[in-house]
């Protein structure tokens, strides 16, 4: 399980992590953010499995990404 | 237990970057970044930066910078690796700064292997002037100054950086790469890496030269140009290691 | 101390080192030769860096990179190697950067020729590179005064975070003189350089080197900053030499091997009996425009001697300001005025024949 954040203010929408990512969980929101784009939204996050493409692929370091590590 | 496997690097300030949408300037910043923070050298890292798309770079890598004049990153570095030489000095330049205007001090910074890393950013155009023919201009590329594409008898052929300067024996480590999926972003921080290892160990001059794309200048979505990128630049300018140092293979 | 016997291009460099400077760049060119010559198997010596780099263009920017590491640096050249410059000294100037240029000027414009020459004068002066700007320009006329100047140079830098020029002339650097040497090379207290990019070293703000001030108000406000600086300059540096200058009625006036020629030829025309005295800038810029102000009071005439067409002679009949004729008397291309000619000339203007 993991969480995938976006700083919606800074995106532009530019698309690049909808491109790489695996389980194709993310879409250009409805709304646009103050800069006048789309920015990216994760729709289904419970099928994110946090290999973090989106925020490699991220040009404006938008993403974080945080892993739920099992109980040991 | 929640852990962080992907963050903004400390070696960034939180500054926004100015880049279009798409541009890949931000992961090549991020790179450069994501290895200051892991060698551990935010402290002891001095930057260098262009006139081009990039010249603002000084606000976004979080350690003491220069802004240096068109072309002449590498003299600055030198001037700056001379009177510090414990320092990691690195310059990131663009295509037309590097390898059209700044020909003599890369070649020269390059040749007297002077202990600093240049991260090079090759996208085939002039950005930040408006879309004019690069010295890396692919043949038959469109750009505002071959209007009808880059015809060799009128504009040349393109100049490629990373084959010319591995010639040279100051050259210790000389490497091309690409950003345009997350597997070659990978490879690309590996060879950033070993580009500031090289200067860490002094064994000379090392330079990463790094394929970008320019989606607003190349007219392209950001999709399309990583795309064009692949199928276009990598067959003309060849990824790989063109030159290493036993010390650090 | 002890007499020292030293070429001027040698006391160049002896001064940088015994200023405190342990990095040199620079591009060989003639008629300056000897002095990186000299710093090559000096500067290791004493523990510094010299390196011949592949350009002035380059050589300017390295100083760039060490003078905003911190460093006290400097760099030399001759005429077409400063027009190279001009574009990093710009930079140097808009980043406030402390560095110390030497041009040892020689015959032009173009390739022109080795022999000594003042022909620059505008571009040390007036600007040179691009944008609002001023440099100090320092002219010593004897290799003692190279020395002493060396060090004056690197200070005001680091005073006043700015470029400063040293100009001299073939004569000047090919000329040996006796010199005033402390025996020991110390190294001078210089003042922390709080400004400095050379690594964050546990401070927590990033220091930038820079002149890209993209909104117009911001670069507006450089400016209005630097000529803030630039009048401080003026009220507290400016230098001069005046000579005999008290009841003249001819003023001489030119600035190193000019106005050592100038001077000589004072003494000549007062065994003549004609009352010629001489003021001879030390800083071209800031320029002495007071003293010329001054003596216009008393004395009838003026005459400017350069190794030009004539440069430094705008600025000397600015200061004059029409009070006295100004008369002008140069030799260019790399000619070099002869003190009969130049009494020949001062003899006619007191005679009322020259324009």
């Amino acid at each position: 399980m993991a969480t995938v954040s976006f700083r919606e203010e800074r995106c532009k929408g530019c698309e690049l992590c909808i491109t790489v990512c695996p389980e194709k969980i993310i879409v250009l929101a409805d709304h646009f953010n103050a800069m006048g784009f789309h920015p990216a939204t994760v729709v289904e996050m419970d099928k994110c499995k946090g290999c973090a493409m989106c925020a490699r692929m991220c040009p404006d370091v938008v993403i974080e990404v945080v892993k739920e590590e099992k109980q040991a | 237990m929640a852990k962080v496997i992907f963050k903004r690097p400390e070696a960034l300030t939180d500054k926004q970057f100015h880049y279009c949408p798409g541009c890949t300037h931000g992961i090549i910043h991020r790179l450069v970044a994501e290895v200051i923070d892991e060698m551990g050298i935010r402290d002891n890292t001095v930057g260098v930066c262009p006139v081009g798309c990039s010249v603002f770079a000084y606000d976004y890598f979080n350690v003491d910078m220069f802004q240096a004049a068109h072309g002449r990153a590498p003299a600055v570095a030198t001037g700056i690796k001379r009177t510090l030489p414990d320092r990691m000095v690195f310059t990131y330049q663009g295509d037309g700064d590097l390898a059209s205007i700044g020909t003599a001090e890369i070649v020269h910074a390059a040749a007297r292997g002077e202990k600093i890393t240049t991260i090079f950013v090759n996208n085939a155009v002039y950005g930040m002037t408006g879309g004019q023919m690069a010295p890396t201009t692919l043949p038959g590329q469109k750009t505002t100054t071959t209007p009808k594409g880059r015809e060799k008898d009128a504009a040349g052929l393109p100049v490629k950086v990373s084959e010319m300067l591995s010639t040279l024996d100051g050259a210790a480590y000389i490497a091309r790469v690409s950003v345009h999926d997350p597997k070659h972003i990978l490879q690309a921080k590996k060879a950033i890496r070993k580009a500031f290892e090289v200067q860490q160990a002094g064994l000379g001059f090392a330079l990463v030269e790094v394929l970008s794309t320019c989606p607003t200048n190349w007219g392209l979505s950001p999709k399309e140009a990583l795309k064009w990128l692949a199928e276009n630049m990598i067959p003309y300018y060849p990824l790989g290691v063109y030159k290493e140092p036993a010390e650090v293979k | 101390m002890s007499k020292v016997l030293m070429k001027g291009n040698e006391a160049i460099g002896e001064g940088a080192i015994r200023a405190g400077c342990r990095h040199f760049f620079g591009y060989p060119i003639t008629p300056q030769s000897e002095l990186p010559h000299y710093l090559a198997k000096r500067m290791p010596e004493v523990g510094g860096v010299f390196l011949q780099a592949e350009s002035e263009t380059s050589s300017i920017n390295m100083v760039y990179g060490a003078a905003g590491a911190g460093f006290r640096v400097m760099t030399s050249s001759s005429s077409p190697g400063l027009s190279l410059m001009q574009e990093g000294i710009s930079y140097l100037v808009g980043a406030e950067l402390p560095c110390v240029i030497v041009n040892v000027m020689r015959g032009g414009p173009g390739l022109g020729n080795i022999a000594p020459a003042q022909s620059d004068y505008f571009q040390a002066v007036k600007g040179g590179g691009h944008g609002d700007y001023k440099l100090i320009v320092l002219a010593p006329a004897s290799v003692q005064e190279i020395i002493d100047l060396m060090q004056v140079a690197f200070d005001l830098g680091d005073k006043y975070r700015t470029p400063v020029m040293l100009v001299g002339d073939g004569i000047l650097g090919q000329m040996m003189e006796p010199v005033e040497l402390a025996d020991e090379v110390t190294v001078p207290e210089i003042a922390a350089k709080p400004w400095a990019a050379g690594g964050l070293q546990g401070r927590e703000k990033p220091n930038i080197i820079n002149s890209l001030y993209i909104v117009p108000e911001d670069c507006e406000e450089l400016n209005k900053k630097l000529f803030a600086k630039y009048d401080v300059i003026a009220a507290e540096e400016t230098r001069w030499e005046e000579y005999r200058l008290d009841d003249a009625e001819i003023v001489l006036t030119g600035f190193g091997t000019a106005a050592r020629i100038a001077k000589s030829v004072v003494d000549k025309a007062r065994a003549e009996g004609i009352k010629a005295g001489l003021i001879r800038p030390i800083t071209l810029w800031p320029f002495p425009s007071e003293v010329y102000a001054r003596a216009a009071e008393h004395a009838q005439k003026f005459l400017c001697i350069e190794m030009s067409m004539g440069q430094m002679l705008e600025d000397v009949r600015l200061a004059v300001n029409g009070k006295k004729p100004v008369h002008f008397y140069g030799r260019s291309g790399g000619m070099v005025p002869l003190a009969k000619d130049v009494l020949a000339e001062v003899k006619k203007i007191m005679a009322g024949g020259a324009e």
